[in-house]
């Protein structure tokens, strides 16, 4: 029971605290949590993940580049008007901000651009942002809502034989009825021109417990894939209600957010099959996960439950924290100082270069793709594979390699968007050299 | 109910509405009349999904109506009990591997104690006081409940299998090519012998008898000797039970998780249209709001695109903010509910 764990947390928190010594020179990193409300069973695995990470460093390296990393969690509850004001209360310690939330995402843009912080928005939020000349302190690399759209489609197409097969056929998305859940409407509208498939739009209002309308439209158009943008219970209801009617599940394709094992255990053996895409491998078989769990959970000290180290979200907690952290390290070297500045810390953003060299010295090797930033490139490689549920063995497994976008319609769509921001809140480029 | 008709004026809004829904009803059954066998199945279906979703609204409904018939309290943390009661249950089930035959009297258990509890240390010091009072006195204790929930139980989803046939029914695919989703079926019974169980109870017991002389006149059924406060343990252990099955139900369809609590929010139109007072009003809500939801979410589109040539887009994801326009429909002809008690009072 998890009060057994808080008791036992809080009674060893009475037995050290009284050995706790002044701290020294520290990095503070705010986390914007939501271990409360609809969506918390997705908020604490990334949460703990991101806490594991700093702690890891803390314990293994001594921090980075030998200074310690503290982070202070703020409990936004997935709502926009208390992700606003976990911002305020933290920014003056912190100087990267995650807000883990488009809407938040979306109010934080302007304030974190004219604070000089740097908003990392790991594949959510505004998907222009991508476009660093407009958007210098947002980043949300390694890939976007419009990458994962076109990869998912890609991956459509492998199973129609190549692209062209999936002219005549009907594609249907089933999202989130949000600003997070309407981000791919567009790329697909203009990937529909492009490969001749047939686009129908099927929103779901928040927060998805009931879907019965939706899935008998879906029963009734019998479309050839489904993709899906949700987040929380409507992913779990709607993989139940796609199997009720009979939905193959190999053609039904989730978004990184609808595809994590919350999503699919609920809906026991008739989640198999199912299909998501992903930007790092599932599992906890890497030399990062052998630290996590020997370093911190053998001695107590993980933020979780051990056996939920290695869960989708819980990989990409760890991982959103790993590129913070190789972002002060590329900071803290390009500027020779231990305490960057805002600026500072966007230009370490800005020079990150992930190579597999690097990856490997991190103990996630084979874990996720190299990613390299640039000041005009936000946005990272934008590379996504599939993932599918295997519900015997309660697994993910990655069953495509790393493909990218379709660069062609992603692009262009990616300038349209960021032009219209900046003409709209009277942003200037800046020139990127 | 001629003089009613009488005095109906086609330019006030109860006017509008009753020609409104005449203009459906009648173009849906032409509808009918000229549609292929494939169209008038998939109407067939969504109109059973639709009633057997109005079910398990209901399954919620019920237990605002107990507490609000018995004590005048509108119970803002009954969504919130039925997650706790799911909460209870699974983890019963997986955290200590008991079957579901203990998990859930255990959990009955819970809310009889929670019951208790409510009444010893909420209700009893707001006693007379104004219905507002005790409605933010509800609000409070469901973000308590919300809090001990997760406290205890963790906000992971959890998966609740009570042993319910789940899935589509391969039988109705088979002979009628119609979907009916087995759980929902399984709730419709358990909804049914739920509402006979709970009309026996008040009609045919001493008990029920109390509890409903407490909701007739409080100062009288107190001037006779009946212990309003054994009364709101009663009553609130009942709502318990019921939270249990909603709980129970729900749980099963989507796992127990913290989303759970917002489907009271799905109950409130039903209790618009049955009435706060009626328990076959909650039943009868739920299946109207159930069916008009689901009509509307699929047909309201490509009706306002034939008729107006609208953007059907645009009627898509209807079906939450819907259930509240038929609710207001019905409150323009009886404020009180299709079933609920006219409210007189005298000054």
């Amino acid at each position: 029971m998890k009060l057994a764990r808080i008791t036992a947390a809080l009674a060893v928190a009475v037995a050290t605290g009284a050995a706790a010594l002044p701290a020294a020179a520290e990095i503070t990193v705010p986390s914007l949590v939501y271990r409360t409300g609809p969506y918390a069973p997705n908020g604490i695995p990334w949460a703990n993940a991101f806490q594991d990470y700093f702690n890891l460093l803390n314990e293994r390296d001594g921090g980075i580049n030998g200074v310690k990393v503290k982070v202070v969690e703020c409990e936004t509850a997935y709502n926009t008007t208390q992700g606003v004001e976990c911002y305020e209360s933290t920014k003056a310690e912190g100087l990267v901000f995650h807000p883990r939330s488009t809407g938040i995402t979306y109010q934080l843009i302007p304030k974190a651009t004219t604070d000089h912080k740097v908003i990392h928005s790991m594949m959510y939020g505004r998907t222009s942002a991508a476009n660093g000349k407009v958007f210098p302190n947002v980043f949300n690399f390694p890939a976007n809502y419009w990458d994962a759209a076109s990869i998912m489609l890609k991956h459509a197409g492998d199973m129609e034989g190549g692209m062209d097969g999936l002219k005549g056929k009907t594609i249907a998305l089933v999202y989130h009825n949000s600003a997070y859940g309407k981000e791919p409407i567009r790329t697909l509208e203009k990937l529909s021109e492009k490969h001749g498939f047939a686009l129908e739009l099927l929103p779901v209002d928040h927060p998805g417990q009931e879907q019965k309308a939706t899935w008998l439209k879906v029963r009734q158009m019998r479309p050839d894939f489904v993709f899906m943008w949700g987040w929380g219970v409507m992913n779990q209801v709607a993989i139940q209600e796609a199997a009720s009617v009979r939905f193959p599940m190999d053609r039904f394709i989730g978004t990184w957010w609808s595809g994590s094992e919350n999503d699919v255990l609920p809906a026991g053996a008739a989640a198999n099959g199912y299909k998501s895409i992903t930007v790092h491998a599932p599992g906890a078989s890497f030399k990062v996960h052998e630290d996590i769990l020997s370093l911190l959970y053998d001695n107590g000290k993980g933020a979780g439950e051990r056996d939920r180290v290695g869960e989708v979200v819980y990989n990409r907690g760890m991982l959103e924290a790993m590129y913070t952290a190789e972002a002060y390290r590329t900071a803290m070297e390009m500027h020779k100082t231990d305490n960057p500045t805002g600026d500072q810390l966007r230009d370490g953003f800005e020079a990150l270069n992930l190579d597999q060299a690097r990856l490997a010295a991190i103990g996630m090797e084979g874990f996720t793709v190299p990613v390299q930033v640039s000041c005009e490139n936000h946005g990272g490689p934008g590379l996504g594979a599939i993932q599918q549920w295997n519900a015997d063995s309660k697994t993910w497994t990655l069953i495509t390699d790393f493909v990218g976008a379709d660069r062609e319609i992603i692009d262009p769509l990616i300038a349209e968007d960021s032009a219209a921001y900046a003409s709209e809140n009277n942003v200037e480029e800046r020139a990127c050299n | 109910m001629t003089n009613a008709l009488q005095r109906l004026n086609p330019l006030r809004p109860e006017g509008i509405a009753l020609l409104l829904l005449a203009a459906f009803l009648g173009r849906a059954i032409w509808w009918f009349a000229v549609s292929d066998a494939r169209d008038t199945s998939f109407a067939t279906e969504i109109i059973i999904s639709g009633l057997l979703a109005g079910v398990m609204y209901s399954l919620v409904a019920l237990g605002f109506v107990l507490i609000f018939k018995s004590s005048g309290i509108f119970n803002y943390s009954q969504g919130v009990m039925a997650l706790f009661a799911g909460l209870f249950a699974s983890g019963f089930m997986t955290d200590f591997g008991l079957s579901p035959f203990i998990a859930i009297p255990l959990t009955m258990v819970v809310m009889v104690i929670t019951a208790i509890l409510i009444e010893r240390f909420v209700l009893q010091y707001l006693v007379g006081q104004e219905p507002i009072i005790l409605f933010m006195a509800t609000i409070g204790l469901a973000y308590v409940m919300e809090g001990i929930g997760d406290l205890v139980w963790g906000s992971d989803v959890k998966r609740l299998d009570v042993g319910l046939p789940s899935g589509a029914s391969d039988f109705m695919f088979d002979c009628c090519n119609l979907y009916v989703e087995k759980l929902e079926v399984s709730a419709a019974v358990v909804a049914a012998v739920l509402v006979a169980a709970l009309m026996a109870f008040t009609q045919y017991t001493r008990i029920g008898r109390a509890l409903r002389a407490v909701a007739d006149d409080h100062q009288a059924a107190l001037s006779v000797g009946i212990s309003l406060r054994t009364i709101w343990v009663i009553v609130w252990s009942i709502a318990g039970f019921v939270a249990l099955t909603a709980g129970v139900m729900w749980g099963a369809k989507s796992g127990v998780q913290f989303s759970l609590s917002l489907i009271a929010l799905k109950a409130l139109p039903v209790l618009m249209i049955g009435g706060f007072t009626s328990i076959p009003g909650a039943i009868i809500g739920g299946l109207i709001i159930g069916v008009g939801e689901k009509v509307a979410e699929i047909y309201l589109g490509p009706t306002m695109a034939d008729l107006f040539g609208a953007n059907p887009n645009n009627f898509t994801a209807i079906e939450n903010w819907f259930a509240y326009v038929l609710a207001l429909v019905v409150l323009l002809f009886r404020p009180q509910g299709l079933f609920g008690e006219k409210i007189i009072e005298r000054v």
